[in-house]
């Protein structure tokens, strides 16, 4: 069901379009994500908590929503802004359609928008907070005050709200070999919004998975007994996640096997003593290129970040391992003296290209070396 | 690691003419090989046969050789050039056969030439498709169930497992020629006979029907390091069944999640890395089973092809460049992304904002015993692209870029026929208009699960289409000046042209224009920018949409608009497109900013950076005139985009748009036949009789004056389309009842057939005051074949001095009396020294790019310059030929394709293409554009002769020459007895009609080397046709025209060991 709607951005400026999904006024911090596929696991990732996303590809919904691809159960970002929402769906796999999953979720969604242009303006002004609403008699200044009201993502921890409150177990391999696993090893992944993509393959390469809450203390992660620990990727700004950070450390000082993405990647280097900034308007997309320092290799890679390590922050004992070539800035870090190692973008792809899921088969070797070396 | 030091020279193997299948995207990758790897410092060498084309102007290589691409030529080529390495990636399916033709002669081991891009094992791997489908299975990757065969026998026992349908491919031949798909075990035999001929391996894949399955194609580039990206997913709104280049097709796939356009991604680097290729572009083709999502791999090209073309003009990111650059030892990384200014790497994958839709053009109407139904065998001649920001929007622009008289979903079902039928059989078996009777079905409110079931279209272009339908409806009900803001801009964003709301509204296009400025309902332009506006563009390669912010940031520059030549067709080719480029170059040498519209993805002139500015838009009066009301040129040039453009003359000078060059009323004077007559009559100028004609008592009447045979054809149309030679009254009332539409508003118009006459075309060059000949070409053929169809010398071979004197100053009267300013394209016809004026065309005519290619010197260049005000001795121009040189233009035909129709060449124009050959004796440049044009001739043998009446007065010069060349003879009885009666030895043959043995039997049993046969009148025409028809399918060559078989004679007594190779370097 569509409706009158009105995107208003911090910038002053009043779009307005027409509405789809649930009919709530939502704010958020509006990125651009240039992916031409994958809505439904960009949609379902709780990354993009306290975002809304503008999709620069102009059909977003085509091929509905299907019980496989979602990310996590729920739609964490505050809306999405679209050029256009088909008046079909069409996919073998769909069981529903996106407005239909978005109401569901109680997600608000906007489409005729000139997302281009758009994006273009979240280029040359940076980021900007945004707001989502129906439009009806004083809508206008309800989601004016929304905006002013919302603070952005600096300093805001998003990890331990999305969180899972409750410790788990994964047992799912990879679509479409659910079964392919491996059971040998024990992995704890600490949940700071973790995608679903990135357990089943810690499941198919690696080993057992139990997943955690972001405030676990080192005790209670140590009975576990595991033989590597993985930091999720997840929302906000690493820099309050304090207690993240001292758990790290204290997982570092007993040399235990680390394997960061994303935000686990920027809370590793933070616990190594780098430093992270909030940059101009993220990476947000599918086909950003990745240079492996070493072997010179360019990956395309899944990408989805607003925060970023200050590569000149780097320590004597963190080498960087990956840059972008879109900006130069840095994708991937190792830690010389320690089993530690992380990646800025998203090797678990889902949506993206498949190269880097080789970093979990490095995880895997990462962990038998050390099982040999103890 | 930077390029290869050891490499420093390179042989560029070129596409050769335009075939079905093989067409101008050969010249726009070529042309951006040769440019990148010269600007890389190496020293490049490139063969093509085809002088329309921009790759082989002379400043594009170091040295251009227009030579056959044939293996004992280039080997010549090798011998003298030396090159340390062949690029076989550039040329299409030609450059890389023969390619693999020189590895297997041992050539390229002898000169030691290493082959870069493509090596001979992974050619061999992607196009021997047994060795292909070993490959695949090798690495787990799915093929569709299939058999090899060798033979009939072999192709009945896999038959005999697939079941039917199915689908039939013969190996090595183009565009999937020979193939088809069979429902029956009939059809399943014809087609494998006809495949095993053609495949130069006798070789066939007989597949699994995977008719109805959604059709993908992704774009794979990858360097020495193993960087692979994916530069485009195209998905075919066709399904499987169609031949890709037969398809509409779409970028990027709109249809599949990421999961399942991941696995294509995944299994096409795994492909690539298989097939070993290892520096370069390939494009890989799957299908989808819509039922369950089952991936199969159809085929991989280890090259640049049709779809990395399109590929690149629907991202922005130039696939040939880059894929060249690979091949001499960069890496992605090391390569920069032009469109962003170097902002970002090659190593990236484009991300588009828009959505690109491809149709396919077909020439159908001139084929019209042709098979039309679309299968795996393209058909296609050429192709049109259309960029929207929503699938609607871009699906509407292609329509109206295909000159097809279609501004939009325009309903073609007549009322009489049994419309439900009609229907039903041109959903389930497509021809070139399925998706308008989709259309139709729709309007006609057919469940959309039925349209789905027959055409097995996705569901979701359907519903697309359905709801455009919908607009329709609501707007038939809608007067116009009842449509706001938002309605226009609604109907607008869907793409509906300002022609079609008109249509729909009762009203008129202008009327819809007026409202919609009065409105505010204009166009922006948006930047092709390969990254979804993620990085700032400076590259002005833009497309209308109606959308907030414009993009286009008009410049203050003194501009011209170059209005391009849309889609290919017969009559209108790469040689248009070639003019188009030229004098958008000339404008940026005097200081103009060039600005283009075009819609052809294939040309040279759609590449982003051959003019200052690009706009990607059909060239129709609605878009035209926005990009003028936008960008205010100085004026427009019209005269180089053959007949597209032209068509706007009126409407541009009605909205005050100033045109440069010659006056527009010199194409009315010398179209409009009384004009053409009174001031060829003020001039003095002898026409052959002549009369205009609209309706039959008048055509009757006229005929008897004129006298037979005459030709006749409608009025304003270009490349000859439905002329015809008639010879006696009945053929003429047949053709007025049947082939045309003869009215006051059309009238039709009658020549007098001038028999024998040699026919001459001229090409003018004028600035106003200083006329000068830019070239004057004999065609070899008789006068009567349309010129775009024969073959032709410059300089002429055997005019008088007298009348190439009497042909200048004629031309120039002409040129002087309708005040050319540019270029002007006459037709004469020599008899008996007497000079006929047949035809004017003001403009720049297709023999312009062989002429400059043969003057070295670019007609077009200095044409464009005389219209922005520059003196042709400003310019310095010479029209001095090198000496000692002859240059032969052959054309060539698509008979191949349609097997059904008869190869017999006639006053409407049906090549496709044409090629170049260059020697010291009028014989030596006629043998080589005959190999150039594949027509491998005997030297000696049977020759088979059958000659009409009035040829048979030239039978006592031809037949001692066959003999000297060492054929003996067999003729048909009438020939027969003047042969005899000359005192030769000769057999006698049936023809067919007289019983058998007769002679189609004798060419099927082998026994003939040499074919001469000419024919006049329908009856005559059509009795002999098997025999051309046999000739074809068996290759045999076939002459048509007595002075054809005279040309022949000359080139067989030339030896092809002592044939000279010089490039255009040396030669001008």
């Amino acid at each position: 069901m569509s409706f009158p709607a009105i995107l208003i951005l911090e910038d002053g400026s009043i779009i307005e379009g027409v509405g789809f999904g649930a009919m709530e006024l939502s704010v958020g911090e509006i990125v651009f994500n240039t992916s031409m596929s994958g809505y439904q696991e960009i949609i379902t990732d709780p990354s993009y908590a306290k975002q809304i996303i503008a999709f620069t590809h102009p059909h977003i919904g085509n091929t509905g929503i299907n019980d496989e691809d979602n990310e996590s159960d729920s739609i964490f970002a505050s809306g999405i802004v679209i050029k256009d929402l088909p008046n079909h769906f069409s996919n073998w796999r769909a069981t529903q359609s996106l407005d239909s999953f978005l109401i569901s979720k109680r997600t608000i969604g906007i489409s005729n928008i000139d997302t281009r242009a758009l994006t273009s303006k979240l280029r040359d002004h940076g980021s900007l907070k945004a707001c989502i609403a129906p439009r009806d008699q004083g809508s206008l200044s309800s989601a004016k005050e929304a905006l002013s009201q919302f603070g952005g993502l600096e300093g805001l921890d998003l990890a331990k709200e999305v969180s899972t409150k409750h410790s788990f177990s994964w047992d799912e391999g990879a679509w479409p070999n659910y079964q392919d696993v491996k059971n040998e090893k024990l992995i704890v992944a600490i949940d700071f919004g973790v995608k679903k993509n990135i357990l089943r393959l810690l499941r198919k390469h690696v080993g057992k998975v139990q997943v955690v809450n972001a405030q676990i203390s080192f005790e209670d992660l140590m009975e576990l007994q595991p033989d590597g620990v993985f930091l999720s990727n997840g929302p906000g700004d690493p820099e309050p996640c304090n207690y993240a950070i001292e758990l790290i450390q204290q997982l570092l000082n007993i040399n235990m096997p680390i394997f960061g993405i994303c935000l686990g990647h920027q809370l590793l280097a933070l616990s190594g003593g780098c430093t992270t900034y909030k940059m101009k308007f993220g990476h947000h997309g599918a086909n950003h290129p990745v240079q492996d320092l070493a072997s010179k290799v360019v990956y395309i890679t899944s990408q989805n970040h607003g925060f970023a390590v200050e590569l000149s922050s780097l320590p004597k004992n963190i080498e960087p391992t990956h840059i972008s070539l879109f900006d130069q800035s840095l994708q991937g870090i190792a830690f010389k003296d320690k089993p530690a190692f992380s990646f800025q973008g998203h090797p678990e792809a889902s949506p993206g290209p498949h190269e880097l899921e080789e970093l979990f088969i490095k995880f895997d070797l990462m962990l038998e070396n050390n099982a040999k070396k103890n | 690691m930077p390029k290869r030091t050891d490499i420093k020279s390179v042989l560029i193997i070129g596409a050769g003419p335009i075939i079905i299948g093989q067409a101008c995207e050969f010249d726009y990758s070529g042309a951006q090989a040769c440019k990148a790897l010269k600007a890389e410092g190496l020293r490049v060498i490139l063969v093509n046969s085809n002088p329309a084309t921009i790759m082989t102007d002379p400043l594009l290589a170091d040295a251009t050789y227009i030579e056959p691409i044939h293996w004992k030529s280039i080997e010549k080529i090798i011998d003298k050039e030396r090159p340390d390495a062949l690029l076989p990636t550039m040329g299409g399916q030609t450059g890389l056969n023969t390619a693999l033709t020189l590895a297997k002669e041992g050539i390229l081991k002898k000169y030691n030439v290493e082959l870069i891009g493509a090596s001979r094992e992974a050619i061999d791997k992607a196009e021997d498709r047994e060795l292909f489908d070993q490959t695949m299975k090798g690495i787990g990757i799915e093929t569709p169930r299939s058999g090899i065969a060798h033979s009939m026998e072999e192709a009945l026992i896999v038959q005999e497992d697939l079941g039917f349908p199915c689908i039939i491919r013969p190996s090595f031949t183009l565009g999937g020629s020979g193939g088809g798909v069979a429902y029956n075990i009939q059809e399943f035999k014809e087609i494998c006979k006809k495949g095993l001929d053609l495949s130069p391996t006798t070789e066939l894949l007989i597949d699994e029907s995977l008719l109805g399955w959604k059709e993908y194609e992704l774009e794979v580039v990858r360097d020495k390091n193993d960087n692979c990206i994916i530069i485009c997913s195209i998905e075919n709104l066709d399904p499987m069944g169609v031949h890709t280049g037969d398809s509409i097709t779409v970028a990027p796939a709109q249809t599949l999640t990421d999961k399942e356009y991941q696995i294509l991604r995944d299994q096409s680097f795994k492909i690539l890395r298989e097939i070993g290729v290892e520096t370069g572009g390939s494009n890989v083709q799957f299908g989808i089973n819509p039922e369950n999502g089952r991936v199969v791999v159809i085929e991989m090209n280890p090259r640049v092809s049709r779809s990395s073309a399109l590929a690149s003009k629907a991202t922005g990111f130039p696939i040939a460049k880059v894929a060249a650059l690979l091949s001499i030892g960069f890496t992605l990384d090391e390569l920069q992304n032009d469109i962003t200014n170097g902002l970002t790497p090659a190593s990236f994958e484009p991300s588009i904002d828009y959505i690109v839709t491809k149709i396919p053009k077909f020439a159908f109407e001139k084929f019209p015993q042709a098979n039309d139904r679309l299968t795996t065998q393209m058909k296609s001649v050429g192709e049109v692209m259309g960029i929207g920001r929503t699938f609607q929007e871009s699906l509407q622009k292609a329509l109206q870029s295909l000159e097809e008289d279609l501004h939009g979903f325009e309903s073609i079902l007549d009322n009489s026929s049994d419309q439900k039928e009609t229907l039903r059989y041109q959903l389930t078996f497509p021809g070139s208009r399925r998706i308008l009777y989709v259309a139709e079905a729709i309007r006609l409110g057919w469940d959309v699960d039925q349209i789905n079931q027959l055409t097995g279209i996705d569901f979701w272009f359907l519903h697309q289409i359905i709801d455009l339908i919908d607009e329709e409806n609501t707007l038939q009900d809608t007067k116009l000046q009842n449509i706001d803001f938002d309605k226009m801009l609604n109907l607008k964003q869907k793409g509906f042209a300002d022609h079609r709301i008109a249509k729909l509204t009762r009203s008129t296009s202008q009327d819809v224009r007026n409202l919609r400025k009065k409105l505010g309902v204009i166009p922006a332009f948006k930047r092709v920018d390969t990254c979804a506006a993620e990085f700032a563009t400076e590259t002005a390669y833009m497309y209308s949409a109606y959308e907030g912010e414009c993009e286009s940031r008009p410049t203050s520059n003194k501009k011209v608009i170059v209005l391009g030549s849309g889609p290919n067709r017969i009559g209108q080719g790469i040689e248009f497109d070639y003019c188009c480029v030229h004098a958008s170059f000339a404008l940026q040498e005097e200081g103009y900013e060039s600005i283009m519209i075009n819609c052809n993805p294939e040309t040279v002139s759609t590449d982003y950076d051959t003019s200052n500015r690009l706009y990607f838009e059909p060239i129709t009066e609605e878009k035209v005139l926005d990009i003028i009301d936008l960008e205010k040129p100085e004026g427009v040039i019209i005269q180089f985009g053959g007949q597209t453009p032209l068509k706007l003359s009126e409407v541009l000078l009605s909205n005050n748009v100033t045109i440069l060059g010659t006056d527009v009323d010199a194409i009315d004077r010398s179209e409009d036949r009384e004009r053409f007559q009174s001031f060829a009559n003020q001039l003095n100028l002898k026409q052959p009789p002549n009369s205009t004609v609209k309706n039959l008592q008048e055509a009757i009447k006229a005929s008897e004056e004129i006298g037979f045979p005459i030709v006749v054809r409608p009025s304003y149309v270009l490349g000859g389309r439905a002329m015809e030679l008639v010879h006696t009254q009945v053929e003429l009332e047949k053709y007025l009842k049947e082939a045309v539409e003869v009215s006051d508003q059309k009238p039709i118009l009658l020549d007098g057939y001038l028999t024998d006459a040699i026919e001459v075309d001229v090409d003018v060059i004028s600035d106003g005051s200083d006329i000068q000949i830019g070239g004057i070409l004999q065609h070899i053929e008789q006068a009567g074949i349309h010129s775009g169809d024969s073959a032709c010398s410059l300089p002429p071979y055997s005019l008088t001095k007298k009348v190439i004197k009497e042909i200048e100053n004629q031309a120039k009267k002409i040129a002087e009396e309708l005040n050319v300013i540019g270029l002007m394209n006459i037709q004469f016809a020599v008899q008996d020294e007497n000079v006929f004026i047949i035809e004017v065309n003001p403009r720049a005519s297709r023999t312009v790019p062989f002429i400059s290619k043969c003057l070295g010197e670019s007609l077009v260049k200095s044409a464009t310059k005389t219209m922005v005000g520059k003196t042709l001795k400003d310019i310095g121009f010479s029209n001095d030929l090198p000496k000692d040189y002859f240059f032969v233009k052959e054309a060539v035909l698509p008979f191949d394709k349609f097997p059904s129709v008869d190869p017999i060449l006639g006053p409407e124009m049906k090549s496709t293409g044409e090629v170049m050959g260059i020697g010291s004796s009028f014989g030596e440049a006629y043998a080589k554009a005959q190999r150039a044009a594949n027509k491998i001739f005997p030297d000696s043998g049977l020759a088979f002769i059958s000659v009409k009446k009035s040829d048979r007065k030239y039978l006592s010069n031809l037949i001692p020459l066959l003999l000297e060349q060492g054929f003996s003879l067999i003729a048909t009885k009438g020939t027969a007895n003047t042969i005899k009666e000359l005192g030769y030895d000769v057999e006698i043959i049936n023809k067919v009609s007289e019983g058998r043995p007769h002679i189609v039997d004798e060419l099927l049993n082998n026994r003939v080397n040499l074919l001469i046969n000419t024919t006049e009148g329908r009856q005559s025409i059509e009795d002999s046709a098997s025999i051309r028809r046999t000739a074809l399918q068996n290759k045999l060559f076939c002459v048509t025209t007595v002075f054809g078989a005279f040309a022949l004679l000359e080139a067989m007594s030339t030896n092809s060991d002592n044939w000279i190779y010089n490039s255009l370097q040396e030669i001008n």
